[in-house]
């Protein structure tokens, strides 16, 4: 565990540890509590690996009324719990506390209702991202956010980070597309936020709780939209002289009326691990290359496809590309999506950083992480989610360096602070986590997170549910400007795409 | 850190009922102000949706109409940043010189609450989150708002969100103020998503459906990669209201919007036609203008302007439509259908609290709830505005707490109690 303030474990609760596993036991059944330090292990991080703590013991509840009760006894005996879904998540959110339950939803697997009727389908939070499209899409739907840990991520832990992926440029993100929530408070209450209908009246619960990284309740089950798959979707790879004629044409196609359903940029570094790793068959000569993928009729998507490649060629674009089948789109991807294990194969180890930015300081940005790289001394890739400004840069590094790791984690930290500088903001879809949870005052004074703190403190008074997340602990925003992170390091899971 | 000392210069007449702040910095001190003299405020914008929810007895208005103006517009960003006054009408035309628009289409409430063209203000927009007919394609209101600052019932200025649709950055504090009546926290000003207007617009009205058949067809278009973006259901006794050149069959309308380039709008509309199989039903094709026209006339609740009449609005599941109309058949309502049946726009004659109570506990039987929009003042008084239960209701007690400690924002507007 690096030296990053996490909150006080309490001595006490530790003491009663198998009180606790006992008195817990009359609530679930006791194979569900894992209290053993070779039980424990497996839990001891989610998908930022550089952080460990073996929490005092995990429960894995099989219903609302459990995971009710557990919180009600946690609630009244002031122990911390920390929710956890699948685990792949690479901001730290579910980074267990020493002194805590972790409290997994592994066993809300199911999913309980397809209904075409009301186009939607209600899982449990431990339902993967990808198992809900599967089993829709025989009769031609799926369900539109897609993160690239999609085939192991839940769609609890999507909701608790609004989750995004590829698409939500025309599609939006896990917020934009789910219509109601079952959750439990802190103090045991179960409730129904939303259902099978749109905008629910009164305060948006929904809105709160999506990305709230699970500090305010924990989702017991989710309703998702499903979507009708469109007729015909197409991609185009596109291969530029530099990187800001990209940048150029991402925003020209967008000032056009277009919105396609994906725009990506990978740089010349990633464009050529990727093709090594996975032969998707880019155009090695650039140094940039854009993949734009739209969707729609087929006689829409023909005449985009013409409308893209003509501004992209104004903007210098010197080769182009379109798919002509959906297996060789599908290898169009395979590239963008091997960017994790491609780099994997040029260093010891990377580290992938998550901001967005406004699209139009795309190239901007760009040239100032190359400064940064420079500076460093350390190699950098870089994919974008360009058509909404989601970066994802890769810092090449080796964490048995210990030089080389403070160097990556302060290389992190600038990339994060050029995005706010920018007008962006510290993360795009990974959420903040513990990783940048002291960046916050980067972005927001202390009467911003103080406001943000008075609504964690309205559901959950005494702070048991995920404390130490999110919201800097030792704050001093504005006054004194941040303090330090510590300890990054490369991302568990590594075999998932990612972003 | 920013601080207002309410003694500094200020041109500030703190007696006067109404204020209408024309800076950031006199909205915090009537704010501080108010909350240190326990001093209640009704904040308004134009005013064009003041009769939805309770009316309140506040010794301060807080007008924030002259609050008004673009603050930054990028249309190749698809956002603007306007200040919460700026009417929404204002909005619209400047973004339509860039070919763009609130793909949201809020509800205009003007004509029903006669308030002549006025549409009402950027902020009363958000605070309401009503939203058209293309919610089950683009989202509501509360999809497209990026970012605001506002300030809290302490005087606090707050911000959340940006100018970056992908933004998991702290609570999305933007969506928990949208549709929060102003009880949370007056925004000052407002970051919404914008999008590029389509080129070419075609409406397929299908003539004289019964409401069940009507609901099939609806379903199964929004159901089809076909992707139209608005889906409503006029019964015959409204047909009267919409005279179009092209439309020329009797009873009841069912319309389906297609939008897109001009090719695909053509291929969506002739797929439509042959998947629902309409080919042999009373068809209409309204082109772009006519097009444009009806569904202005639905944002604009059209056909339930002409009364006094109250009004109330039902969100069910769309399977659970037709069972709820036959259930609320006893109290004669008018009504129409958007969202392709789910949202259902009722007027009755008559309305009493106990009527309320009964169409509410029908809609809530189907999964759905209600919002009250037109009703007399001593109906209202005595009913429940919002449907809510009492989970929610104490957990929004305790979030409005978080937000306005003293409850001095637009107390009572929503729920008593908040």
């Amino acid at each position: 565990m690096s030296s990053l303030k996490m909150p006080k474990v309490d001595r006490q609760i530790l003491k009663n540890k198998y009180k606790i596993v006992n008195d817990i036991a009359d609530f679930t059944k006791r194979d569900n509590i894992l209290s053993e330090n070779e039980e424990l292990k497996p839990y001891e991080t989610d998908g930022l690996a550089a952080y460990k703590q073996t929490p005092m013991m995990v429960v894995l509840p099989e219903n609302t009324s459990e995971v009710s009760k557990i919180l009600s006894y946690c609630n009244k005996n002031k122990i911390k719990v920390v929710p956890r879904g699948a685990g792949t998540g690479l901001a730290g959110s579910a980074l267990p506390l020493a002194d805590c339950v972790l409290l997994g939803l592994g066993k809300f697997n199911q999913i309980k209702e397809i209904d075409y009727d009301n186009r939607c389908v209600v899982a449990q939070p431990g339902v993967t991202n990808l198992s809900i499209t599967h089993a829709v899409q025989d009769k031609g739907f799926y369900y539109a956010p897609d993160p690239s840990s999609q085939m192991a991520c839940s769609i609890g832990g999507n909701v608790a980070e609004n989750s995004g992926g590829v698409h939500s440029l025309k599609y939006g993100t896990t917020t934009n597309n789910i219509l109601g929530v079952e959750v439990v408070l802190m103090d045991g209450t179960i409730t129904r936020i939303g259902g099978k209908v749109f905008d629910s009246p009164g305060y948006d619960l929904l809105g709160l709780i999506t990305g709230s990284e699970g500090l305010l309740c924990v989702i017991t089950e989710v309703t998702v939209k499903i979507l009708k798959k469109p007729d015909t979707v197409k991609a185009i790879l596109l291969g530029f002289p530099t990187i800001e004629d990209a940048g150029n044409s991402v925003m020209e196609i967008i000032s056009n009326g277009i919105i396609p359903a994906g725009m990506e940029i990978m740089d010349k570094v990633l464009l050529e691990a990727t093709n090594n790793f996975s032969k998707a068959g880019y155009p090695l000569e650039a140094e940039a290359m854009l993949i734009t993928e739209l969707d729609g009729t087929k006689s829409e998507v023909d005449e985009l496809i013409k409308k893209v490649a003509e501004i992209c060629k104004k903007n210098k674009c010197t080769s182009v590309k379109i798919s002509k089948s959906d297996e060789e789109r599908a290898k169009f991807w395979s590239g963008r999506k091997a960017a994790f294990p491609a780099c994997g194969e040029m260093a010891p180890d990377y580290y992938c950083v998550d901001g967005t930015i406004p699209r139009s300081k795309l190239a901007k940005v760009l040239r100032e992480i190359t400064k940064l790289s420079k500076k460093y001394k350390l190699p950098v890739a870089n994919a974008f989610h360009a058509g909404d400004g989601n970066l994802h840069p890769i810092i090449m590094f080796d964490a048995n360096d210990k030089i080389s790791l403070e160097k990556t984690e302060k290389f992190g930290e600038d990339i994060l602070k050029l995005c706010v500088k920018h007008g962006g903001v510290l993360s795009g879809e990974h959420g903040i986590g513990i990783e940048k949870r002291e960046l916050m005052c980067e972005m927001f004074n202390n009467d911003d997170i103080q406001q943000q703190i008075n609504i964690k403190n309205s559901l959950d008074p005494s702070s048991l549910l995920n404390p130490g997340k999110v919201y800097p602990i030792l704050r001093k925003c504005a006054e004194e400007g941040r303090l330090h992170i510590h300890g990054r390091d490369k991302s568990k899971f590594s075999d998932i795409p990612r972003f | 850190m920013e601080e207002i000392n309410q003694n500094s210069q200020t041109s500030l007449d703190f007696n006067t009922e109404k204020f209408e702040p024309k800076d950031e910095i006199e909205i915090k001190q009537i704010i501080k102000f108010c909350y240190k003299k326990n001093l209640p405020i009704e904040i308004v914008g134009n005013k064009t949706k003041l009769d939805i929810g309770k009316k309140m007895q506040c010794a301060k208005t807080l007008d924030m109409s002259k609050f008004s103006g673009i603050v930054d517009y990028k249309p190749e960003e698809l956002y603007i940043k306007v200040k919460a006054g700026t009417p929404i009408n204002f909005v619209r035309e400047e973004l339509k010189k860039n070919n763009q628009h609130l793909a949201f289409e809020p509800v205009n409430f003007s004509k029903i609450f006669k308030k002549n063209q006025n549409e009402g203000t950027v902020g009363g927009t958000l605070s309401c989150n009503f939203s058209g007919s293309r919610r089950f394609k683009v989202g509501s209101a509360r999809d497209h708002i990026l970012g605001f600052k506002g300030f809290n019932g302490k005087g606090e200025k707050i911000k959340s969100g940006g100018t970056v649709v992908k933004n998991v950055t702290g609570y999305d504090l933007s969506k928990l103020i949208t549709g929060s009546f102003g009880t949370l926290l007056v925004i000052s000003e407002l970051t919404l998503k914008v999008l590029p207007l389509e080129s070419e617009t075609k409406t397929i009205i299908v003539s004289g459906l019964a409401l069940e058949h009507a609901i099939g067809i609806m379903g199964s278009a929004i159901a089809s990669s076909n992707d139209p973006s608005g889906a409503v259901y006029y019964p015959g006794n409204l047909r009267n209201n919409f005279v179009f050149n092209d439309l020329t069959h009797p009873g009841s309308i069912t319309a389906i919007r297609v939008e897109g380039t001009k090719i695909s709008t053509e291929q969506r509309i002739n797929n439509l036609t042959k998947e629902l199989v309409l080919e042999d039903k009373k068809l209409t094709i309204l082109d772009r203008m006519q097009s444009e026209i009806f569904w202005e006339d639905t944002r604009s609740l059209k056909a339930l302007s002409n009364t006094d009449k109250n009004i109330l609005r039902a969100v069910v599941p769309p399977s659970e439509t037709v069972n709820l109309l036959n259930r609320l058949k006893t109290f004669h309502p008018n009504y129409f259908l958007d969202w392709g049946g789910s949202l259902i726009w009722l007027e009755l004659d008559y309305l009493s609290s106990q009527k309320i109570d009964q169409i509410r506990q029908r809609i809530l039987d189907a999964n759905g709830y209600l919002t009250v929009i037109k009703s007399p003042e001593n109906v209202k008084s005595s009913s429940e505005i919002f449907t809510i239960d009492p989970i929610k209701f104490k957990i929004s007690q305790n979030i409005k707490k978080s937000f306005d400690p003293k409850r001095i924002f637009n107390p009572g507007k929503m729920y008593t109690g908040i």
